[in-house]
C-alpha cells in the first residue's frame, strides 16, 4: 500500500464533501440552515452526467448541475425565508424531493455507459515538491485546482470584503443589518442559491470525476449529510471546513483500499482474510462525523464560539430581533 | 353587471397577509393539511408528466392497487403497520422539537435485536408463542431504545446536534445488519439469515380462516394492534400525563420550562430513548409479522423516514398518525409497479413541501379587501 497514493485519491474524494460544506457554511452564514444538500448532491450528480451524456460537453453539464441544484434550494429559500417555516423540517422535505426527482429523472441512467470526463492533469513545477507534489498536484481533475482555489477566495470573502461583512452581518444580526440598509432577504436568498450551486457542483464533481456513473441514491451515499456535520466541525471557517473535508476523503480511499493487501504494516491483513471485517470499515465515517461532532461541540463550548446567531430563525421585519 | 365591473376598476383590490391573533377553528388545520396534499398530488402529477409518465393512471393504479378489494387493503395494512409504529416514533421526539431523523436505524437496530433472541438461541426453537413473542418485542425495544440512547446523551451531555448523529448512525446499523447476514447468520451463502420458527412469528389473519372464511389470505398481521394501542398509550402519555404535558412545554417554550424547573438533559436522553424503543418495536413487528428472517433491503426499506412525513402530516398527534400511515402504506404498496420507480419516493417529498408551506397558512390569513381611497 503506497499511502501516497491514497491520499492522492483521498483529495480528489474530498473534494466532493469540500463543495458541498463551503456550500453549506455560506448558506448557514447567512442564517439558513438548509438540510438538502444530500437531495441536492443527487440532482447534481444525476443532471451532469444526464446532460453530459446528451451533449458531450462535461463542462455543460456542471453547469447545468449548478443550474439545476441551486434552483432547487430556492424552494426552501421560499418556505423558510418568505413563508418563515421550521428550517429543519423544510431541509428534510427538500432532501426527499431532491432524492425522489433525481430517480425519477435518472431513471435508466446507470446504464447509459460512459460520458467524456472532465480533464485529469499536473501542475508543472509544483510536482516536483516531494510528496506533496505528488498528493495534490499530480493528475489531479480540474475540479480538484478549481476546489483549491475556492477556499482562501471563500475566507477572503467572508472576512475581509464589504459583501462578506453583510453576510456575517446577516447571519448574527439580521435586524442591524437591515437597519443599514441591507436586504436581508434578498441575500438570504442569494446564499441559499449559493449552497445550491456549491452542493450540485458537488455532485458533478461525483458523477464526472471522482466515481463517474449514476448509481441512484448510493451515488452520494450520505456525503451531504457528512458535509452539514463538517460545517459544525469547522465552526462557519472556510478552511477548516478544507481541513476537514480532506482528511474525510483520506478516509474514504483507506477504507475502500486497506482491504486489498495481504500483508498490513508487515502483519497479517485481518481485513483481508475475513472480508465481513469490511462492514466494520464501512461504518468509520459515519462513526467518525459523530466523533467529529463531539469534538467541533465542545471546542465551540469552551471558546464560547458558536453557529451564526440568527442561524435557523426566520428574520420578520419589525419583530425585536436576537 | 357592468357596473359592477367598474366599480372593481375603481376599487382594485388589496391583498394583505396578516398575521393570525386568534386561534385557528379545530376544522381549519385538517383542511390546510388536506389542501396541501391535493396540490402535491397535482405538482407531481405534473412531474410525471413531464418524466414522459402517465399522471392519471398512476394514481389510479395506486387507488385501485391499495384499496381496490379487501386483500389489497389487507396488504396496504401490511405497509402501514411499520410506519405507524415509526411515526409514533418521530411524533414524540419532534414533540419536544427532537431531530430524530434516525427512527430508520433504530427501526433496523429493533429488527437485529428481535432476530439475534432467534438466531441467538436464547429461546429453544420450539419456544410457545406466548414467550417468544414478548421477548422479542422486548428485545427490539430495547435495541431501538438504545440506538436511541447514544445521540440523546450526546446532546444533552456535549450539546451535539441530533440531527446528524441521528442520521448517522442510519448508516451505522445498516453495515452492523449487513456484518451478521454476511458473516454469521448467513443461510448458505446468501444475504439472509434462516428462516425464523414459526413461534417467532406474529400471527396473521389467514390463520383463522378455519374460523372465519372471510379472512382468509388476508397477511395483516397483529403489527397492526400493537401499533394501535402503542398509539393509544403514546396520546395518553402526550396528553394526559405529567411528562407529556413536560415534553409538550419544552418543545414549545424550551426558557419557560427550564424556569418552571424541568429537567431538560434527563427529558432529552429519554425521550430519544422512548423514541428509539417505539421504532424498535417496528422493526420487530416487522421482522416479526412479514418478512420471517433477518434480510437487510425488506427492513431498511426508508420506513423510519417515511415515518416523519406522516408524522409531520398527523401534526404529531398519535392517533392521527395510524389513518395517515395507511395512506402512506397505499403509496408504497402501489408504487412498487409504477414506473419511473422512483416515482412515490418523489410523490413523499412533494407532499413533505407543499405542507410545510401551508403551514404558512395557519399562522397568517390573507386578506382580500377593497382599496380604500
Amino acid at each position: 500500500m503506497d499511502f501516497t497514493i491514497i491520499l492522492q485519491a483521498g483529495i480528489a474524494s474530498g473534494t466532493v464533501l469540500l463543495f458541498a460544506t463551503l456550500g453549506e457554511l455560506f448558506s448557514e452564514r447567512a442564517g439558513v440552515l438548509n438540510l438538502g444538500v444530500e437531495g441536492m448532491m443527487l440532482i447534481g450528480a444525476m443532471t451532469a452526467f444526464s446532460t453530459t451524456i446528451a451533449t458531450g460537453n462535461p463542462w455543460i453539464g456542471v453547469l447545468a448541475a449548478m443550474l439545476f441544484a441551486g434552483l432547487i434550494s430556492q424552494i426552501h429559500a421560499f418556505i423558510v425565508i418568505t413563508l418563515q417555516a421550521d428550517q429543519v423540517v423544510s431541509g428534510l422535505s427538500l432532501t426527499f424531493l431532491g432524492t425522489g426527482i433525481s430517480l425519477v429523472l435518472g431513471e435508466g441512467l446507470s446504464k447509459a455507459g460512459t460520458v467524456s470526463l472532465l480533464p485529469n492533469f499536473s501542475i508543472p513545477l509544483l510536482t516536483l515538491i516531494p510528496i506533496i507534489g505528488k498528493i495534490f498536484f499530480t493528475d489531479q481533475s480540474i475540479l480538484v485546482y478549481i476546489g483549491y482555489l475556492l477556499v482562501p477566495l471563500s475566507w477572503y470573502y467572508i472576512n475581509h470584503t464589504r459583501p462578506g461583512l453583510h453576510l456575517r452581518a446577516i447571519g448574527e444580526y439580521p435586524s442591524a443589518a437591515d437597519a443599514l440598509g441591507i436586504s436581508v432577504f434578498r441575500q438570504r436568498y442569494f446564499y441559499v442559491f449559493v449552497g445550491g450551486m456549491l452542493a450540485g457542483l458537488a455532485g458533478a464533481t461525483i458523477s464526472l470525476a471522482v466515481s463517474p456513473g449514476w448509481f441512484s441514491e448510493l451515488t452520494t451515499g450520505g456525503q451531504g449529510w457528512i458535509a452539514i456535520g463538517l460545517v459544525i466541525f469547522a465552526q462557519w471557517d472556510p478552511i477548516r471546513a478544507a481541513v476537514g473535508a480532506y482528511a474525510f476523503g483520506a478516509l474514504r480511499r483507506l477504507i475502500l483500499d486497506i482491504q486489498g493487501p495481504v500483508l498490513l504494516l508487515g502483519f497479517a491483513n485481518p481485513f483481508y482474510y475475513n472480508p465481513y471485517l469490511g462492514f466494520f470499515l464501512q461504518m468509520l465515517p459515519y462513526l467518525f462525523t459523530v466523533v467529529v461532532l463531539v469534538i467541533g461541540s465542545r471546542e465551540a463550548m469552551r471558546k464560547r464560539i458558536g453557529a451564526p446567531a440568527a442561524l435557523g430563525n426566520p428574520y420578520v421585519r419589525g419583530e425585536r430581533g436576537k | 353587471m357592468t357596473e359592477s365591473t367598474s366599480i372593481k376598476q375603481k376599487m382594485p383590490i388589496r391583498i394583505r397577509v396578516e398575521p393570525r391573533l386568534n386561534e385557528n377553528p379545530a376544522w381549519y388545520p385538517p383542511l390546510v393539511s388536506f389542501g396541501a396534499l391535493i396540490v402535491a398530488l397535482i405538482l407531481g402529477g405534473i412531474l410525471i408528466t413531464l418524466a414522459g409518465g402517465d399522471a392519471l393512471r398512476s394514481y389510479q393504479h395506486i387507488a385501485k392497487a391499495s384499496f381496490g378489494d379487501i386483500g389489497v387493503l389487507s396488504d396496504t395494512i401490511v405497509k402501514a403497520t411499520p410506519i405507524i409504529l415509526a411515526a409514533l416514533a418521530c411524533s414524540v421526539a419532534f414533540r419536544m422539537k427532537l431531530w430524530n431523523i434516525g427512527a430508520e436505524g433504530q427501526f433496523i437496530m429493533g429488527a437485529w435485536g428481535a432476530s439475534a433472541v432467534v438466531l441467538t438461541s436464547v429461546l429453544p426453537v420450539d419456544t410457545s408463542r406466548w414467550v417468544f413473542i414478548p421477548v422479542m418485542m422486548l428485545a427490539g425495544m430495547a435495541m431501538g431504545a438504545a440506538w436511541g440512547f447514544i445521540p440523546g446523551y450526546l446532546k444533552a451531555k456535549f450539546n451535539v446536534n441530533e440531527i446528524i448523529s441521528t442520521l448517522m448512525l442510519n448508516y451505522v446499523a445498516v453495515a452492523w445488519v449487513n456484518f451478521w447476514i454476511f458473516g454469521v447468520w448467513t443461510e448458505g451463502g446468501f444475504q439472509m439469515s434462516p428462516k425464523f420458527p414459526d413461534g417467532a412469528s406474529l400471527p396473521r389473519l389467514l390463520e383463522f380462516a378455519k374460523i372465519f372464511p372471510a379472512v382468509r389470505g388476508l397477511t395483516t398481521h397483529l403489527g397492526l394492534l400493537i401499533g394501535i394501542v402503542a398509539a393509544v398509550i403514546l396520546w395518553l402519555i402526550v396528553f394526559r400525563s405529567r411528562w407529556g404535558y413536560e415534553i409538550r412545554l419544552i418543545g414549545d417554550n424550551p426558557q419557560a420550562a427550564q424556569y418552571a424547573g424541568i429537567n431538560i438533559t434527563q427529558n432529552t436522553i429519554w425521550v430519544m430513548m422512548l423514541s428509539g424503543a417505539l421504532a424498535g418495536l417496528g422493526g420487530m413487528s416487522e421482522i416479526s409479522g412479514v418478512v420471517h428472517r433477518l434480510q437487510t433491503a425488506p427492513i431498511a426499506a426508508g420506513y423510519g423516514f417515511t415515518g416523519i412525513i406522516v408524522a409531520w402530516l398527523a401534526k404529531l398527534n398519535p392517533l392521527v398518525i395510524i389513518f395517515v400511515s395507511i395512506l402512506f402504506g397505499a403509496l408504497i404498496l402501489a408504487g412498487r409497479e409504477i414506473q419511473p420507480s422512483g416515482v412515490p419516493k418523489m410523490i413523499q417529498g412533494i407532499i413533505l413541501v407543499c405542507l410545510i408551506a401551508s403551514d404558512f397558512l395557519l399562522r397568517y390569513r390573507i386578506v382580500i379587501s377593497r382599496e380604500e381611497e
